[in-house]
């Protein structure tokens, strides 16, 4: 079973419900696919034992056999090749890797060769779970190729609970696409149910069966959520109260659950929800 | 010889100068000899990333020798120094301002990024 944790807004929890849920439960491999800025090992306190480089292909022209005819500039959607003079330049942090003016050169002037795009980490014993992280590289365009690497590592025995970036762009959908279930998180704001709303939507493009967990939820203010939620039919797993003793424990880098254990119940509870979906 | 301005609207010498070179509106082409001046659109406007390079493609096909706008950021730059093309900033002003600052010496020429890159439209 492989749990994505998304929203459409930052901010809103993400690590919150996923580290917690992740220490919660038996037997989870945890990974954080949020590769721009991972932030989950703070709470999980991770010491990294494995690490390894994640590479993608950027084009080489060869510039004996490079006739200047522009076709790979003006195939990159990237804007990564200009031609200024007589040459064709990379620009590589902008190429995402696509293959395509390989391809397209009628001359066969270009080839690949690896750039690198960023690491990913794992701690396989701590806090009673299996910990991996990715991280791009600065100045990196596309954090697809790390989630890819991360995605590797997957180990289909255990239960694997994904951190997903924030938003609804190609990041997200890479750490959702091969999920069996997607949690959103919200928050009982407008803004919060503005993109609660475009992350429904991308999971329901997706296909994917998901509930939603309202974080600094507030009895007055969750109708926001709750009214949208039952005229879209879709399920609450949970709500996290706003709480000032929750909000102390995350500025510590504490899970909650450590120090409020009660809640390790309620998060087991939302597993057990989620694992009826699938009987 | 030809100079690029970043300008913000295609109507004349007293279209604005457009502060930003990779998503400014318009471009002027200046031909300093005849003292014509041609707008062209600036397609790197609404870029995903990248809009600096495209628009260094876009002036550097016209064959300019100098660009002039409000800042350059560092792949912009690059591309630019690539095309053998000159840069130079100033504050703000008209086209026709700028045109005769430039003519007059009064611009100048950077050598180096004039603001950080943000990746993408924001």
């Amino acid at each position: 079973m492989k749990i994505t944790v998304l929203s459409g807004k930052g901010g809103t929890g993400k690590t919150t419900v996923a580290t917690n849920l992740a220490l919660s439960l038996d037997n989870v491999q945890f990974l954080d696919s949020d590769v721009e800025e991972p932030n989950s090992y703070i709470f999980i306190e991770p010491n990294f034992e494995e690490s390894m480089v994640v590479n993608r292909k950027v084009p080489v022209i060869d510039k004996t056999k490079c006739t200047s005819c522009r076709q790979c500039v003006d195939f990159c959607e990237y804007n990564a090749l200009a031609l200024l003079g007589d040459d064709v330049h990379l620009f590589s942090e902008l190429c995402h890797s696509c293959g395509g003016c390989k391809h397209i050169c009628p001359e066969g002037a270009i080839t690949e060769e690896d750039r690198k795009a960023g690491e990913i980490k794992f701690d396989n014993e701590v806090k009673g779970l299996q910990f991996g992280q990715g991280e791009l590289s600065i100045g990196e365009a596309s954090a697809i190729p790390v989630i890819e690497a991360l995605k590797e590592h997957i180990d289909n025995d255990k239960s694997i609970i994904m951190d997903a970036p924030p938003g609804t762009t190609c990041p997200t959908i890479e750490a959702a696409v091969d999920a069996d279930y997607c949690i959103l998180v919200t928050e009982p704001t407008p803004f919060g149910l503005h993109d609660l709303k475009m992350a429904v939507e991308v999971v329901r493009v997706l296909d994917k069966p998901f509930g939603v967990i309202i974080n600094r939820s507030d009895h007055d203010s969750d109708k926001i959520i709750e009214d949208y939620a039952e005229e879209e039919g879709i399920s609450i797993l949970l709500k996290i109260p706003f709480s000032r003793q929750i909000a102390q424990l995350y500025s510590n880098g504490t899970p909650f659950i450590e120090a409020m254990p009660e809640w390790e119940n309620k998060f087991k509870d939302v597993f057990s929800k989620i694992k009826k979906v699938f009987e | 010889m030809k100079i690029a301005v970043s300008v913000n609207n295609n109507t004349g010498l007293d279209a604005e100068l457009d502060p930003r070179f990779g998503r400014a509106d318009y471009f002027a082409i200046f031909e300093t000899e005849t003292e014509e001046v041609n707008f062209i659109n600036n397609a790197a406007k609404n870029a995903a990333g990248g809009a600096g390079i495209q628009a260094v493609q876009t002036i550097a096909d016209q064959g300019v020798s100098a660009a002039i706008s409000g800042n350059m950021g560092p792949k912009a730059y690059d591309a630019l120094k690539a095309a053998a093309i000159k840069v130079y900033v100033t504050k703000g002003g008209t086209l026709q301002e700028v045109i005769k600052a430039y003519e007059a010496g009064a611009l100048v020429e950077v050598s180096g990024p004039t603001n950080a890159g943000h990746a993408g439209l924001r």
